[in-house]
């Protein structure tokens, strides 16, 4: 890896690399969550807010703090360094093993994915600096495929944990997903021992492993890499769990109580580290990252 | 005896009927009627043959959930001695949708556990239907960690139709329970073989079977979604779907044990008598014994790192993707 001399050197100055400004305000296009138009209504308070408003606020419901989805793109700018990122990985498609056909075959389900998001994947990955601090990053995106994971999104975990071993640099993972990608079947279901065996060589090793739980987080997402993390942070109010909401429902045959599966109700018991604001998320991975060097 | 037949063995049961039948007016009369009996059950075993022969993947799933077909529970009676069984999780409860303990095989000395289903109303309840909560999960690391420390190879059933649904399950971290099993797992040093019997019900069945040797009997299932879950989100139209969604998605995943092992995903099928394994446990579970057996012998011939190095990279090679130009 040719990679490996400069890092190294960054490692040594870490501390010193100047903290790159950002531009902290996200555009809404096609891709983003927002629905078109001036104004917008907030998914959790309902309040119509002005569309500026909340470009402004970072994708944050000036009302109520809901944050709303963002691209793995926006996620990147508001995380690292500016140029810091080195994608890696980014030409892992998806086989189609089991010639899975809904309505369409799952081989056009992914073009027209690929179409809507400009990307390859539910997820991006590579290294890049937080604050001048080197670490392998993995951010899901939730608008292609609902960021399930089938084979490329976990030998792109795989590969990051492995990379953070090789490199001895933390590992990131931003998750939001509705969890194992049912196109691929026991491929993707395999998916889940194959990443978790990947974070406990990680473990092994003594290495940070970092998870950021965003809205939502689910199924063998959450049952695998994202509730390993040494730390587990979410952002607030995103919707988090296992099984999801409505099969609970049926399965109980009452309602849910208020809050459920939210981000406050995790932290009420004990399952997660910390909820942080996007706006402090960056200012906290850095302090975390510079503590446990 | 009562048997329950599933709706394809319809033919199978008018015929068993018929001898039956038969069978009472011949006895302690004159007539003879022994060559007609023999006729038909020459016609029955054919039939049964002939339908067990070419199952569709729902009618696999059927088989793997049929009431009478064996339990974890049953197996380990038929397969072990000196069963001990040990409970609970030490932390919240002790759940009775898995039951496990130390056991020996052939006398040799294992840790033996798996998802037991429930007989009749009662039972079901007891055992959640199989369906595990986070507690049965940690109580089932606590086994395989005590195993580990003993130096006693882990053999798991898998029988569910998934982790449990529901608040308290959510309270108390399913999610985090079973990513720890996977990963622990990943990790154990002693051997760890895992037979599914039943139903592999997703996440909840991979949480006992990251192991060194994964088998299936021949009429199991074993997938990421169950066909009912599949159908309901590609084809709910006004919430009908029935029966031929059902069917669909379960051709649609892939999830016989003939399916998985042509992806390399489980190592072998262990076959079942004709009929499916309810037909014959003891013959069932004689094939079982031979399999564990065999994989024991062959693992513990390595390391415990070599066996943690070949797991790893037996999970880290699945996948199906390619890279693009
Ligand atoms: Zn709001």
């Amino acid at each position: 890896m040719g990679g490996l001399i400069t890092r190294h050197s960054l490692l040594v100055t870490v501390v010193k690399m100047p903290w790159f400004k950002k531009t902290k305000e996200l555009k809404t296009d096609r891709k983003g969550k927002i629905p078109e138009g001036l104004w917008v209504k907030c998914d959790s308070c309902k309040e119509i807010v002005y569309r500026k408003e909340i470009e402004k606020n970072l994708k944050v419901c000036p009302k109520c703090n809901y944050h709303f989805r963002i691209s793995a793109r926006d996620r990147l700018k508001l995380l690292v360094d500016e140029g810091s990122f080195t994608e890696l990985d980014e030409n892992l498609v998806s086989g189609d093993p089991l010639h899975f056909k809904d309505t369409i075959s799952y081989k056009e389900r992914l073009k027209e994915n690929q179409q809507k998001s400009g990307l390859k994947e539910a997820v991006i990955s590579g290294d890049a600096l937080i604050k001048g601090h080197p670490v392998s990053l993995v951010i899901m995106d939730f608008s292609f495929m609902g960021g399930s994971m089938g084979s490329v999104v976990g030998e792109k975990v795989s590969k990051a944990a492995e990379r953070s071993i090789e490199e001895n640099q933390p590992l990131i993972i931003v998750a939001s997903s509705g969890g194992a990608r049912m196109q691929e079947g026991i491929f993707s279901l395999m998916q889940m021992a194959k990443v978790s065996a990947a974070i406990g060589r990680l473990k092994e090793n003594g290495i940070l492993y970092i998870s950021i739980l965003c809205d939502p987080t689910f199924g063998g997402v959450t049952a695998s890499f994202a509730m390993l993390g040494d730390i587990i942070i979410a952002e607030p109010k995103s919707l988090i769990g296992f099984a999801g909401p409505r099969v609970i429902e049926q399965t109980i045959k009452q309602p849910l109580p208020e809050g459920f599966q939210r981000a406050d109700f995790l932290l009420e018991h004990g399952l997660i580290d910390m909820v942080v604001d996007r706006k402090n998320l960056e200012d906290m991975l850095a302090k975390l990252l510079d503590l446990l060097r | 005896m009562i048997r329950y037949y599933l709706e394809f063995e319809k033919p199978i049961e008018e015929l068993e009927l018929k001898i039956e039948e038969l069978k009472r007016i011949s006895d302690g009369k004159d007539i003879n009627l022994s060559g007609e009996v023999k006729k038909l059950e020459k016609k029955v075993k054919e039939l049964r043959s002939e339908i067990f022969s070419t199952l569709t993947p729902w009618q696999k799933i059927l088989v793997a959930r049929h009431p009478d077909r064996p339990y974890t529970l049953d197996y380990i009676n038929m397969i072990t001695t000196d069963f001990i069984e040990l409970h609970g999780d030490r932390r919240f409860a002790d759940d009775h949708s898995i039951v496990g303990g130390f056991a020996r095989i052939k006398d040799m000395p294992v840790m033996i556990l798996g998802q037991q289903k429930g007989r009749g109303t009662r039972e079901r309840i007891s055992r959640n239907f199989g369906q595990l909560h986070p507690e049965g999960y940690r109580k089932a690391l606590r086994l395989m960690k005590l195993a580990e420390k003993f130096k006693k190879p882990v053999i798991t059933f898998i029988d569910t139709p998934g982790a449990y649904p529901g608040i308290g399950a959510e309270e108390r971290g399913q999610a985090e329970a079973i990513a720890v099993n996977l990963m622990e797992m990943s990790r154990l040093k002693t051997p760890i073989i895992s037979i599914v019997i039943g139903e592999g019900g997703s996440g909840g069945a991979l949480g006992l079977s990251v192991a060194d040797r994964l088998y299936m009997l021949e009429h199991a299932v074993y997938s990421v979604i169950s066909p009912e879950g599949c159908a309901a989100i590609l084809w709910k139209r006004n919430g009908d779907i029935g029966t031929e969604d059902f069917s669909r998605a379960a051709y649609a995943l892939k999830l016989t044990a003939q399916d998985l092992l042509r992806f390399k995903i489980i190592d072998d099928i262990i076959p079942e008598p004709l009929g499916g394994a309810h037909r014959a446990p003891e013959v069932t579970a004689e094939k079982l014994t031979e399999y564990i057996v065999k994989a024991i012998e062959e693992l513990s011939a390595k390391t415990p790192a070599k066996l943690v190095e070949e797991r790893y990279k037996r999970f880290r090679k699945i996948g199906n993707f390619e890279e693009e130009g």
